[in-house]
């Protein structure tokens, strides 16, 4: 997407998420949320801005942004999965769902697809554990996942 | 809106009409309006109140009183007896019921719903259905009849426990911050539940927010608070929303904001989402991360409760600890502590998870034994499997065997048995899981939770986070056991937090009662249950397969060849061991060795 | 909405929520109740709900009122549906998929006859 080249989008999506939030170093996290969500990911760019803005020094920001799992310092596909990757989901028969998901994307834990449709990560625990194996494409959470499931289920993204 | 202090509803079924009581009606609607009080009471008719042959009947709000067998002429008496003196006619009453049967989504009879009493019954974006539930009665007690320190004591008395996994006295932990002298204080709640297999704070935040809302408001104003936070993982955007939304609803009633129920007393506090890092349910990572910083812990002293948010003096608990507040306030200190057993107060949430048939949400008294839990509230084991073992309080937590199952559950008895409380996760295992595979699959998390800010934890859960996939690997070592033994006793004396001081309980617990199974995957190089996927072979039985060539045409690598009606075989070196040919085979003709 | 400001006010609006309980406990009306915690929706919970709507306004159903709950606990039995007739008991159904929702509808609300096989109890 071009989205995150264009230096203006960046520039304009970070200045929005500031003023929603303000440009104090307690809201940096949820600043740096929200541009995560807008653009798929942290730009170098927006790190700067948001640097500049807010006044924290950019390695700084740096350091906060990398530090949480949801908020991406790389670039992301399209969809985003991710799929529980925590015990009761596993002990429910998490890891032939994992498996089928893996043959399905041809693609490892961390990657996105070539044709940038697909970033598969794993996420901790959703708290959904009684209906696991569980996963969540973009915000739209699926649960008893089987096996065979897993085609369709991805099937109904562009 | 006006606010009638009665409500009279007259049953207007064919029956009760037959017998007059629309005129009953009416004489009730003439009398009240006589003597002045139409503003004050409501008369409404409704269909079917319950017994028509002692028609004609009427309910009286908000007592509930069942009048019956109602004639014209005892209706002035009754309302002035009623409604000008207060005081019900007995002679008109009709008999006690007995107790209303019991609804069949009601608990089974181990549990004693007190934090989930709500959940599952009203709607939670509606605040009526709170109040309509006694919500915010004990707020409201508190304010008007209470003093700071009385609250505490109350809560003291009590012997309500840190619900989070610590067990700290919470009455205590609230003299602290009440004790420490500033002008601001925060309370906040820690809502990060990230214990894998824990979901019970979810299930309170969603389905019934108002019981954390208030148990905030009342420690707030325990310990002389103004603002508050309450620290929700971004996992769970239902319950960020369901929040919002009771805190809007709360603002409107008055309930939250300046001068809350027409008092002095001021507070308000806002949602603030996690960001993903399991580390931030630790309170001193929390409050970094509430700051906007790395959620890194430090070392404690100084406690919150002296220097905590901002450097300010804060209260921390977890949202089961304050749900519990409101009902201790309502029902009292000796009802709360008449259950439980003496040291462990009260009830717990817990999440049941794994391979039991009742998976989900209970809640017990503490003293309840793991059989109990496991058999039977949690329905035994599914598929008719054998129990292997339990593992309780999240990753940091220890497996127990069967040999603790008559083991009663509270804090000190699951730490002296090797495991810990943590915040009510369960995670029952049947005898197809592999301990091994368990315990790398726990340290795996773990690892990749770890702050990194010591390096016990940091390097240390990455050795033996190596050493577990190497054993499941089938490449374990002679010396392998006993370096993961050093691991963790080092480990665990000297980490920073809890993350690292809790990483070893599962290698150590699995240790102790598993170390056959971690010597066949080093020595023997099998997997007893059949679950690490380089210490098995999936094999075709001759004399079972019919040659259906299901199994051939499944396999996604290509590694079963045969003639159609001629038994299979399946090649070794290029078969991945995902298990598909077994599932699709209906002669059960694939044996896992 | 009135700000509560005494103890009467809460007392107030809590008789005026139980009235307004009970009227509609006793109206004739029909309550359907569907399980809306994140187990219910990661078990289809939102599927289950928009068959109940879109079977309410397909055969133009008056006097049904449909309203949401959290979790109740009992998540591997989710998608969770609650039925309560006027003036009787709560039945509880489990596993309950659209084409169920839209069987529970029909028989259940439609004519008072219980779909055992999904009925729950504890």
């Amino acid at each position: 997407m071009s989205k995150n080249n264009n230096g203006r989008d960046v520039i304009k999506t970070v200045n929005a998420a500031v003023s929603e939030f303000h440009a104090r170093q307690e809201e940096l996290i949820p600043i740096l949320m929200k541009v995560s969500q807008e653009l798929g990911y942290v730009p170098n760019d927006a790190l700067e801005q948001i640097s500049e803005v807010m006044h924290i020094p950019q390695s700084r920001v740096y350091s906060v942004a990398s530090f949480y799992h949801m908020i991406s310092t790389k670039p992301t596909g399209r969809h985003v999965i991710k799929f529980c990757e925590s015990a009761p989901c596993h002990v429910a028969g998490g890891k032939a769902v994992w498996d089928a998901l893996l043959e399905e994307l041809q693609i490892k834990p961390g990657e996105t697809s070539p044709d940038g449709k697909w970033t598969l990560k794993t996420t901790s625990c959703l708290g959904v554990c009684a209906v696991g194996p569980v996963m969540l494409v973009d915000d739209d959470i699926y649960g008893n996942i089987s096996p065979d499931q897993v085609h369709d289920i991805l099937e109904r993204y562009e | 809106m006006t606010y009638f202090r009665s409500h009279i509803l007259v049953c207007n079924d064919p029956v009760c009409t037959s017998k007059g009581s629309m005129e009953i009606m009416q004489a009730l609607k003439d009398e009240i309006a006589s003597k002045g009080l139409q503003d004050e009471i409501q008369v409404l008719d409704t269909p079917r109140i319950g017994n028509c042959e002692m028609g004609p009947e009427i309910l009286v709000y908000p007592e509930g009183l069942h009048y019956i067998n109602l004639k014209k002429d005892q209706i002035p008496f009754l309302v002035e007896e009623q409604f000008l003196k207060g005081r019900p006619v007995p002679d008109f009453l009709a008999p006690p019921k007995k107790e209303q049967v019991q609804e069949l989504n009601e608990p089974t009879s181990k549990e004693v719903r007190v934090v989930l009493r709500n959940c599952g019954k009203i709607d939670p974006e509606n605040i009526e259905d709170y109040i309509a539930e006694d919500g915010y009665q004990a707020l409201a007690k508190v304010l008007t009849e209470m003093t700071p320190d009385q609250v505490i004591k109350t809560v003291q008395n009590s012997g309500l426990r840190g619900r989070g996994g610590a067990g700290f006295p919470t009455g205590l932990k609230w003299s602290f911050t009440r004790d420490t002298v500033s002008n601001t204080k925060f309370i906040i709640c820690n809502a990060d539940e990230g214990d894998p297999g824990a979901f019970m704070n979810r299930s309170v935040l969603e389905g019934d927010p108002h019981s954390v809302l208030e148990g905030m408001i009342i420690a707030a104003y325990a310990i002389g608070a103004t603002r508050g936070y309450i620290y929700c993982r971004a996992e769970y955007p239902i319950a960020v929303k369901t929040l919002n939304i009771g805190i809007e609803q709360a603002r409107e009633y008055g309930l939250l904001g300046e001068h809350i129920m027409g008092t002095d007393f001021s507070f308000d506090l806002e949602v603030r989402k996690g960001a993903g890092a399991f580390v931030c349910g630790e309170e001193t990572a929390l409050m970094k991360s509430i700051e906007g910083k790395r959620g890194e812990p430090r070392p404690r002293p100084p406690f919150p409760a002296v220097k905590g948010l901002f450097g300010k003096p804060t209260n921390i608990n977890n949202v089961e600890s304050y749900a519990n507040v409101p009902q201790i306030i309502i029902r009292g200190p000796e009802w709360f502590s008449s259950m439980g057993t003496e040291k462990s107060k009260g009830t717990k949430t817990f999440a049941l998870a794994g391979d039991v048939n009742r998976t989900g949400l209970i809640e017990v008294p503490f003293g309840i034994t793991l059989r109990e839990i496991v058999f039977d509230v949690g329905g035994g084991i599914k598929n008719g499997r054998k129990f292997k073992a339990i593992q309780t309080g999240g990753p940091m937590g220890g497996c127990l065997t069967e040999e603790y199952l008559d083991l009663p559950v509270d804090y000190e008895k699951l730490t002296a048995a090797g495991s810990i409380m943590g915040s009510g996760g369960m995670v029952v295992m049947d005898d197809e899981t592999c301990m091994v595979d368990i315990a790398r699959f726990f340290m795996d998390f773990i690892q990749d939770e770890s702050c990194g800010k010591c390096v016990p934890c940091r390097v240390g859960t990455r050795r033996m986070l190596e050493i577990l996939t190497r054993i499941c690997n089938g490449e374990g070592r002679d010396g392998d056991i006993e370096l993961l033994e050093a691991l963790c006793v080092e480990i665990r004396q000297d980490s920073l937090c809890g993350l690292g001081q809790g990483a070893p309980n599962v290698i150590v617990s699995t240790l102790k009662n598993f170390r056959e199974e971690y010597e066949a995957h080093i020595y023997k190089k099998e997997c007893p249950a059949k679950v690490c996927r380089a210490l098995i072979q999936y094999e075709i039985e001759p004399d079972k397969c019919v040659g259906c060539t299901a199994c051939a045409r499944n396999c996604p690598v290509n590694a079963i060849s045969g003639e159609a009606k001629k038994p299979h075989s399946i090649d070794p070196d290029t078969c991945i061991r995902c298990g598909i040919c077994k599932n699709v085979c209906n002669y059960d003709a694939i044996l896992v060795k | 909405m009135n700000a509560i400001k005494s103890l009467d006010d809460l007392k107030n609006v809590r008789e005026a929520a139980l009235a307004k309980r009970k009227i509609s406990e006793n109206s004739g009306s029909t309550q359907v109740i569907v399980g809306m915690g994140t187990c219910g929706i990661a078990a289809g919970a939102r599927e289950t709900m928009k068959s109940v709507l879109d079977y309410i306004e397909a055969n133009n159903i008056e006097n049904v009122v449909v309203t949401q709950t959290g979790c109740i606990g009992l998540c591997e039995q989710e998608p969770i549906m609650q039925v309560v007739l006027s003036g009787k008991e709560k039945v509880t159904y489990g596993k309950v998929n659209p084409d169920v929702a839209k069987k529970i509808m029909k028989e259940h609300v439609g004519s008072g006859n219980l779909v055992q096989d999904h009925v729950i109890t504890l």
